[in-house]
């Protein structure tokens, strides 16, 4: 073991490994909480639906294109300031999550735009007719048949994230990305590199797989 | 019951307005079934619309029982649309409920029941449109034509007074057709249910309706009792749409008449004079001799009715003609 990893701290790799799960799990927490909501909102107020204003979704729209442009590591830098307002810190996985959540929300939000556009508008039309307010909609048909489609949008985000954290590296976020840059590749130590991108894998392969079990468990077609 | 009074209804597209529905008047009375045809575009799906308002009329007033609907607030409309049951083309059950749980929601929106009484009333839905074993499949599961028992089961949960039927057939095999059919009849009579149905096969108003309103480019064009239209059509519209359900050709029929001498007439036979051997007796007291050009026995809803066009020649034609006038039945000369 140590003649085939000689630069491998096997206890740092397991607080890395903690920390890429511990950043994933808070970072996708939050960003499902915030973006749920701003998909459904994008939804409603677009072209053609119940809630359809023009002018809002506009805005909207712009300004989640606008987050989605920004580079992370940009994002990353220019988040400092808020946040340690937010975590009181910009280091460790506690300084990491804010950017993350910001980086991450407006591309899941699209995305359950995009799988609330999928459900049938013949049921939508069922459920008025059956006199639901606009939340009864939402919570009792629109979600429930989106919700494949979310499962989808969450598999695709957290793999998204697991990605960002790499990157998170850079302002002293931790984690394995961080380790594969710094070990890696700034002290070319190859096997640490190969420890850490294996580490990823299997964790990308787990989300995919468990992502996409749960998208068939809640497809009923 | 239901009262249209001037209604109509435009669209706007890119600032133009499109009329959908001309101004309408229209009478539907409790416990009847009525059928709106047209062919698509022709309005009727509007029409329909504008009675649990998924469409806002434009102008015009709607009555429901003595309600003026149009003018009824959010909440209003909630509780108002909870008492109008709909049934769709495409059924637009939702794929992530089993069926049980699709006929509960109407009943869970409404929010006045326990999930004990939902569960009852959802267990006497299903026992009623013969779905009971199938009450934890998913939609997907299951057939067209049980897919549709499934959207009635669920537009009855609220025990409405309306049921609305967007070409609830059009989706289905002609003997799924015929028993959904069949199934919307008896709970019309069971229920004394007041039943509005667009289609645009003339096959199903003849079925199943009371009355008819023939819809062209957003008019009526013609209405009243099923029998009178479906028998005597007299706007263009009407006559296609009965053409096409009795698969009559007018060329063929115009090169058939070609070929035969005499006076070539129609007749109309409604409830029992369907079963009178009339033919027999006039041919034989007055000598005439017919030959049968077309010919058809069927029910309209429930009564039989007999439309056969026949070519009369010798013997006594003014006597013949005077011995049918007589009888119960509809006589129109075509030649």
């Amino acid at each position: 073991m140590t003649s085939l990893f000689p630069n491998v701290d096997w206890l740092e790799i397991w607080q890395a490994t903690l920390d890429t799960l511990s950043m994933l799990g808070g970072s996708l927490l939050f960003t499902i909480v915030l973006g749920l909501p701003l998909g459904v909102l994008l939804f409603l107020t677009s072209p053609r639906q119940m809630f359809e204003q023009k002018a809002f979704y506009g805005f909207l729209s712009l300004l989640v294109n606008v987050l989605r442009s920004v580079p992370f590591v940009i994002l990353l830098i220019l988040m400092i300031p808020l946040t340690v307002m937010v975590t009181g810190t910009s280091l460790g996985v506690a300084g990491a999550i804010p950017p993350l959540v910001v980086g991450a929300t407006p591309f899941f939000a699209r995305l359950v735009e995009t799988a609330l556009r999928e459900v049938d508008r013949g049921i939508i039309e069922a459920t008025q007719a059956m006199g639901a307010t606009t939340r009864q909609i939402v919570i009792n048909a629109l979600l429930p048949e989106a919700l494949p489609g979310i499962f989808a949008a969450i598999t695709v985000t957290a793999i998204t994230l697991v990605s960002y954290t790499a990157m998170s590296g850079l302002i002293g976020g931790g984690g394995l990305g961080d380790l594969a840059v710094r070990y890696g590749y700034q002290r070319y130590q190859p096997d640490v590199m190969i420890v850490t991108v294996v580490l990823l894998l299997i964790l990308v392969q787990v989300l995919q797989t468990v992502g996409d079990k749960l998208v068939i468990h809640f497809s009923r077609k | 019951m239901i009262n249209f009074q001037q209604v109509h209804k435009a669209y706007r597209v890119n600032g133009e307005e499109i009329p959908a529905l001309q101004p309408t008047d229209l009478h539907i009375d409790r416990g009847q079934v009525f059928g709106i045809i047209g062919h698509s575009g022709a309005g009727k799906s509007t029409l329909m619309r504008l009675i649990n308002r998924l469409e806002e009329p434009s102008g015009g007033r709607i009555d429901i029982d003595g309600e003026d609907v149009t003018a009824l607030d959010a909440n209003g409309l909630r509780r108002f649309r909870q008492q109008v049951g709909m049934i769709f083309q495409h059924f637009n059950l939702l794929s992530s409920k089993t069926v049980a749980n699709n006929v509960a929601m109407p009943l869970q929106l409404a929010g006045e029941m326990s999930s004990s009484q939902i569960a009852q009333r959802v267990s006497e839905l299903l026992d009623r449109v013969g779905l009971t074993e199938h009450a934890d499949k998913y939609p997907a599961q299951l057939s067209g034509g049980q897919k549709q028992r499934v959207g009635i089961a669920r537009a009855l949960a609220t025990r409405p007074k309306i049921l609305l039927c967007d070409e609830a057939t059009s989706a289905l095999d002609p003997q799924t057709t015929a028993s959904v059919l069949q199934l919307l009849a008896e709970i019309n009579r069971e229920l004394n249910l007041t039943i509005v149905l667009i289609t645009h096969e003339m096959d199903v108003i003849r079925r199943v309706c009371d009355r008819v309103a023939v819809m062209d480019a957003g008019i009526v064009v013609e209405q009243g009792a099923v029998a009178d239209v479906f028998l005597h059509p007299q706007h263009p519209t009407t006559k296609r749409f009965v053409q096409e359900s009795e698969q009559i050709d007018e060329n063929e029929q115009r090169d058939d008449f070609a070929h035969v001498q005499g006076c070539i007439l129609r007749l109309t036979f409604q409830g029992e004079a369907t079963y009178a051997p009339l033919l027999g007796t006039v041919a034989r007291e007055t000598g005439v001799d017919y030959s049968i050009l077309a010919g058809r026995i069927d029910r309209i809803k429930d009564t039989p009715y007999g439309q056969l066009t026949l070519a009369l020649t010798g013997g006594d034609l003014a006597a013949a003609l005077e011995r049918f006038k007589a009888a119960d039945v509809h006589l129109e000369v075509l030649r």
